[in-house]
């Protein structure tokens, strides 16, 4: 299908492509044995300017917007829904500095991330995944700097990120109002790192508790000002569930691609699968579904570049509808394979476990349908 | 340091067909890309360029029109500029017109200190090309380099890969290098590149801005004659002796006296 993607965008389309099938595809399988971090994966990416892509120029980057974000995510994603996290969180971790950083957190944060260096955003904790409002890292005023205290949970770049957007409490008594977002260096004193996550996938990427011990932070690094942690927090979500749409998409595709071309090539019953209806059903459902998910996730982040005001709810339903979409797709792909769709040697059972996890991460499809509920309920009340 | 790269856009794919009335490779239609040894020699001019923090690396390449789009690729991996060699009167080039015509084109680039080259090429596979130009440019040659050594305007010090092991040679500049796979990785595009490649202007020459002599270039300048072109028998199966050394050596033995003997 022609989305009549711009000069530029074609670009980024192809290359991010041409590193997913050279760098990436090859090395996939043995991160995700290994659970390791895709350092070398990252060098690649930042020589080839992909790091920057959606960090503005005069900050060194490619100027590009949600969309360019979310063309690149998912090539990377076809590559490996886990090492394309390297890049897709680190644009979820610098989303805060673009949308709420001063001048000068942007010319000392953006041209760094644009060039290589990591970022993370530090928001879920223990007893604080979907209720947001129940953080309880502090952060209190001593003079010139924050002091922070608490602990974050399955934070995606923990540990390898240089730059945390984090949120913490500066006012507990005014709930979510009383939470802000800070800039943390993984270098400041107080800053350390607990247990690296074993996951059921996305395993090329890191995934790992973020500690603050009475880590100060100078007061220059708070974004925006007090009080706007979970405004900073949602704004960055309406920009960043298209990537992780994207990320869905692009494992769905692969998992099309590779099922398409298993039933091709599996011989039973004197013929190949692909001959059957049966199997031939499920394929073209297949592509359906994955076209019909790239679209949603196109016009939303064409929508939200545009400059419109509520995208809380588009943003929602393409995570939503594409992360189900990759869901089904994946498991689909699994059954074209048959036994061997179970086993290791193939690819379809990974596809499906780092497809998992995008209907959970960055506001679960439930909390998703909330969001798009409470937009339909405030539209509806607003006639 | 201005260093020249020479490339080749070749078919990509194993399915190459043969102009049955010349015996020549039919390129028109057929996916082109970039030789892969000439990507290590990409690479290795940009990596010297990058070393110095100055200096130019021309991308140059002979061809049909199509194979503009070979010199924008350089260009996006880090390429300065692309020259087109192209002219119907080139057509049918065996390696020695084709290193003739290349080492006009480079007569006209002023003052540059290397050229650069693949081993060959993945169609023709003569690994001529090279070799042809630093004999008409009448400068050194090294074949297979693997590793520069030490760079300097005027001169270097490069190994060159042998069966046994590698030659350290050292040469004046400038100089002909053909490279190997092990001198070093490839880089991909950049975005910045890709964009900068898109807009770069492609200098086309043709045989008369060469000052090409006509009897030199294209077929009619080409002493190779392509007689006829086939694949190989394949091969017998082998057979494997196993056993005792000593019992495998004098088996062998027997097996060798009956071939040489009769």
């Amino acid at each position: 299908m022609d989305y009549l993607l711009t000069e530029e965008q074609k670009m980024i389309k192809d290359l991010c492509r041409q590193i997913a099938e050279e760098k990436i595809k090859p090395v996939a399988a043995e991160y995700d044995e290994k659970n390791e971090f895709p350092w070398d994966i990252v060098k690649v990416m930042a020589e080839s300017d992909i790091m920057g892509i959606y960090i503005p120029e005069e900050y060194g980057g490619m100027g590009g917007g949600v969309m360019d974000l979310a063309i690149a995510t998912e090539e990377l994603s076809w590559g490996c829904g886990g090492i394309s996290l390297a890049f897709a969180a680190s644009g979820l971790g610098t989303f805060p500095i673009i949308l709420f950083g001063n001048e000068e957190q942007k010319k000392k944060y953006l041209p760094r991330i644009a060039s290589g260096t990591i970022a993370a955003f530090a928001l879920t904790e223990a007893e604080a995944g979907s209720d947001a409002g129940g953080i309880k890292t502090t952060a209190v005023k001593d003079g010139d700097h924050y002091i922070l205290n608490g602990t974050k949970q399955w934070i995606t770049n923990g540990g390898e990120a240089e730059v945390y957007s984090v949120v913490a409490m500066t006012d507990r008594k005014k709930g979510a109002r009383g939470a802000s977002a800070f800039i943390v260096e993984k270098d400041m004193p107080g800053v350390s790192f607990g247990k690296k996550e074993d996951k059921l996938g996305i395993r090329g990427s890191a995934t790992r508790e973020v500690i603050f011990t009475d880590c100060r932070v100078p007061k220059e690094n708070l974004l925006g000002r007090e009080g706007l942690g979970f405004i900073v927090a949602m704004k960055t979500f309406d920009h960043s569930r298209p990537g992780v749409a994207a990320q869905a998409v692009g494992i769905a595709q692969r998992a099309l691609d590779e099922a398409v071309k298993y039933a091709h090539e599996r011989r039973q019953f004197g013929t190949t699968i692909s001959s059957f209806q049966g199997v031939q059903f499920m394929l073209a459902d297949m592509a359906i579904q994955t076209e019909a998910a790239r679209a949603i996730v196109y016009s939303a982040a064409r929508m939200i570049d545009s400059g419109a005001k509520d995208i809380a709810k588009v943003s929602a339903m393409c995570k939503t509808f594409a992360s189900d979409t990759a869901m089904k797709v994946t498991t689909d792909a699994v059954q074209v394979f048959g036994g061997y769709g179970y086993m290791k040697e193939y690819p379809a059972e990974k596809l499906m476990r780092d497809a998992k996890i995008t209907q959970i991460y960055e506001g679960t499809n439930q909390i998703q349908r909330g969001v798009i509920a409470s937009a339909l309920i405030k539209e509806s009340l607003a006639k | 340091m201005k260093i020249i790269v020479l490339i080749k856009q070749v078919p990509d794919s194993t399915d190459v067909k043969i102009d049955p009335v010349t015996n020549t490779l039919k390129r028109e239609g057929v996916a082109s890309i970039i030789n892969p040894f000439d990507m290590y020699a990409i690479e290795e001019a940009i990596r010297i360029r990058e070393r110095f923090g100055e200096g130019e690396v021309v991308a140059l390449t002979m061809g049909p029109p199509q194979a503009e789009e070979a010199l924008r690729e350089a260009i996006s991996m880090g390429c300065d500029r692309g020259i087109l060699v192209s002219d119907r009167k080139f057509a049918g080039s065996d390696t020695w017109a084709t290193s003739y015509t290349l080492s006009q084109a480079i007569r006209k680039i002023d003052d540059f200190s290397v050229v650069f080259c693949g081993k060959q090429a993945s169609d023709g596979d003569t690994a001529q090309v090279g070799p042809g130009v630093s004999m008409h440019l009448d400068i050194p040659q090294v074949t297979y380099v693997k590793k520069i050594d030490k760079i300097d305007k005027g001169s270097a010090t490069v190994e060159r890969m042998t069966e046994e092991g590698f030659d350290i040679i050292e040469t004046p500049l400038p100089a002909v290098f053909t490279v190997v796979k092990e001198i070093n990785e490839p880089r991909l595009p950049s975005l910045k590149g890709k964009m900068r490649a898109k807009k770069a202007e492609i200098r086309k020459m043709s045989a008369d801005e060469l000052s090409c002599e006509e009897d030199k270039i294209g077929l009619d300048g080409s002493p190779t004659r392509v007689s006829k072109v086939f694949s190989p028998p394949p091969r017998g199966g082998g057979r494997v002796l196993e056993g005792e050394p000593e019992e495998v050596s004098r088996e062998l033995t027997g097996l060798l006296k009956d071939i040489v003997i009769g």
